[in-house]
């Protein structure tokens, strides 16, 4: 897809079972590859409850899979343990979906921004105030703010500050696990543009988690379909909406309502919930509400192949 | 005569105005969205047609008329005949509307038995019926789940069925598919575009998602700080409209295949 040098994180094999009750497993992520490349956005789509977080989980170290390893300088993060753990936490961040419940509520701004940079010893304490100013500023917030609590604040700005406190470390990596959803959509706008700013300037990685394949399709250079623990199918971006080929990438397209969409169309969405992660199926995973399964779908579940130009698909459809 | 004719409402909570001017006329089997950014009174709006408004809310001028009749004089008594059998609302989550403590078919079925004289295995028998009706597979055993078993579609779906057991003619539904999945989202703009074929519904949508507001209604009203700042049909309002709000919105709307940010 990209040039292979350019991959600075790569999740091998990442499996991971919750155990559930009456002794059967939740199966969240199964067999999950994927590369992270210098400088671009991930965006990983899927409905809720595929695993898209579980997986993003992984990548910050805030959770450890069963199985497989995520290789990161050459180390496998998964392993790092105390003090390497707590060096890693400088070069990969994380911006939460709700900024609300992820702060301090008896925090300023200020010690919110400036607690990253005080645990690793970036900055003094009596730098304290120049420091949430010059980072306040970059979200393009007032930076008069900094005195403020988050409960002072509207939720596009809160969102704001915990970009403020990802981007304080300088970071190599951020995952952004549906960090617009909450948002109005005017809102989520300038938070888009804020975050691909800031990723032109400062050459981030990112991840970007989200369920609207629109928004994703707009922000990621890449795009990972998950669908019940599995990767379904990789594709670039760009013009997406005409080169997706897996069923279920057709049907996220099929249900955005778009604004430049023909009005008198019927709606085609695929019928039924996901099903339940507990009963894996034998073959493939979608099977049960695809439209175009076959016999064999039901007997083998299909791996990842590539097809074309830098895309993947795991479909029998496909594989010839 | 219009169905619902709002005359220029105002909405105060404890002397500060949420809404203001608000008029909106609906026709039998018409479509209106509300859209707006959060705590632009959309909302208000939709609560104050159903007599819900929350903390002391009060309608201080004008006057909401309901085939002719003034909502607003209406006794206790009569609020209780028109809510859930001739104006019926939907919820953003179905789910918190329901007591967790009592399974579905409990509250269903005592929703169903205080609007008719009707026998509790009667009202079960209806009540899956309809559960059924709205696509929902094996109504018995939705029926014996309490909410929180359930997916956030499936217990949207129970709040369309509630709302349309007595066939409503006006259906109020608070941002219905915002914390759905997009898939699932489709399936509920679906069927609440069928209780229109069906049963000649009128709904009042209030939503903050613009694209299913232009695939649903025949009329837009875009609002601002409790203002009325835009309205029309929708196609003014995608292509014609002058007004500099209402583009900031549109614009903002993700598109498949349109700006990209990289």
């Amino acid at each position: 897809m990209f040039d292979e040098k350019d991959v600075i994180l790569e999740a091998k094999h990442i499996t991971r079972r919750f155990p559930a009750a009456g002794g059967k497993k939740l199966t969240a992520c199964e067999d999950v590859n994927l590369k992270l490349y210098k400088g671009k956005t991930l965006g990983l789509v899927g409905e809720s409850g595929c695993g898209k977080s579980t997986f993003m989980k992984f990548l910050v170290a805030l959770d450890k899979p069963d199985d497989g390893e995520i290789i990161y300088r050459g180390k496998d993060i998964t392993k790092l343990k105390g003090e390497e753990l707590r060096q890693l936490r400088q070069n990969i961040q994380m911006v939460f979906q709700d900024p609300a419940a992820s702060f301090n509520p008896k925090m300023k701004v200020k010690d919110i921004i400036c607690e990253p940079l005080l645990n690793f010893g970036k900055i003094r304490k009596k730098d304290k105030d120049a420091a949430a100013r010059k980072y306040l500023e970059m979200v393009e917030l007032s930076p008069d703010m900094a005195d403020r609590y988050p409960h002072n604040m509207s939720g596009g700005q809160r969102q704001r500050v915990a970009i403020a406190r990802a981007i304080a470390l300088e970071p190599e990596i951020i995952i952004f696990d549906e960090a617009t959803s909450q948002l109005d959509v005017s809102v989520q706008k300038t938070i888009i543009e804020l975050i691909t700013k800031l990723q032109m300037e400062k050459q981030i990685t990112m991840g970007f988690i989200c369920h609207d394949i629109a928004l994703v399709s707009s922000v990621a250079h890449y795009v990972a379909v998950m669908y019940l623990g599995k990767i379904v199918e990789i594709l670039p971006s760009e013009g997406l909406e005409k080169t997706a080929k897996h069923p279920y990438t057709r049907a996220l397209i099929n249900a955005v309502f778009d604004l430049n969409m023909d009005f008198s169309r019927k709606i085609e969405s695929i019928e039924s919930e996901p099903p339940s992660p507990l009963e894996v199926h034998k073959g493939c995973n979608f099977c049960d509400r695809c439209d175009r399964a076959m016999e064999i779908c039901r007997r083998e579940a299909p791996v990842l192949k590539t097809v074309g130009d830098d895309q993947m698909v795991a479909c029998h459809l496909y594989t010839k | 005569m219009a169905m619902l004719e709002i005359k220029n409402i105002t909405v105060s909570y404890q002397g500060s105005e949420a809404v203001k001017d608000f008029s909106l006329m609906l026709d039998k089997g018409k479509i209106c969205s509300l859209v707006g950014e959060s705590g632009s009174g959309k909302t208000t709006v939709i609560r104050a047609v159903l007599g819900l408004l929350a903390g002391g809310g009060k309608v201080t001028k004008g006057d909401i008329l309901f085939e002719g009749e003034s909502l607003l004089k209406f006794s206790n008594e009569k609020w209780r005949q028109l809510r859930g059998s001739k104006i019926s609302m939907i919820f953003q989550d179905s789910g918190a509307m329901m007591n967790p403590t009592k399974t579905v078919g409990a509250v269903f079925t005592e929703y169903i038995r205080t609007h008719e004289k009707i026998s509790k295995r009667d009202a079960w028998e209806k009540a899956v019926g309809m559960l059924e009706k709205m696509r929902l597979p094996s109504g018995d055993n939705i029926m014996k789940s309490y909410p929180f078993r359930l997916s956030g579609g499936m217990r949207q779906r129970v709040g369309i069925a509630m709302g349309m057991t007595y066939k409503p003619e006006l259906l109020l539904a608070d941002e219905p598919t915002s914390a759905l999945d997009v898939t699932t989202q489709a399936q509920i703009v679906r069927q609440m575009m069928e209780l229109r074929e069906e049963y000649g519904t009128s709904i009042i949508m209030v939503t903050h998602n613009l694209g299913v507001a232009a695939y649903m209604s025949d009329h837009i009203i875009v609002m601002k700080d409790g203002v009325v700042e835009d309205t029309g049909d929708r196609d003014h309002m995608l292509n014609a409209s002058e007004n500099d709000y209402t583009k900031k919105l549109l614009e903002a709307v993700p598109t498949l295949g349109g700006a990209r940010y990289v």
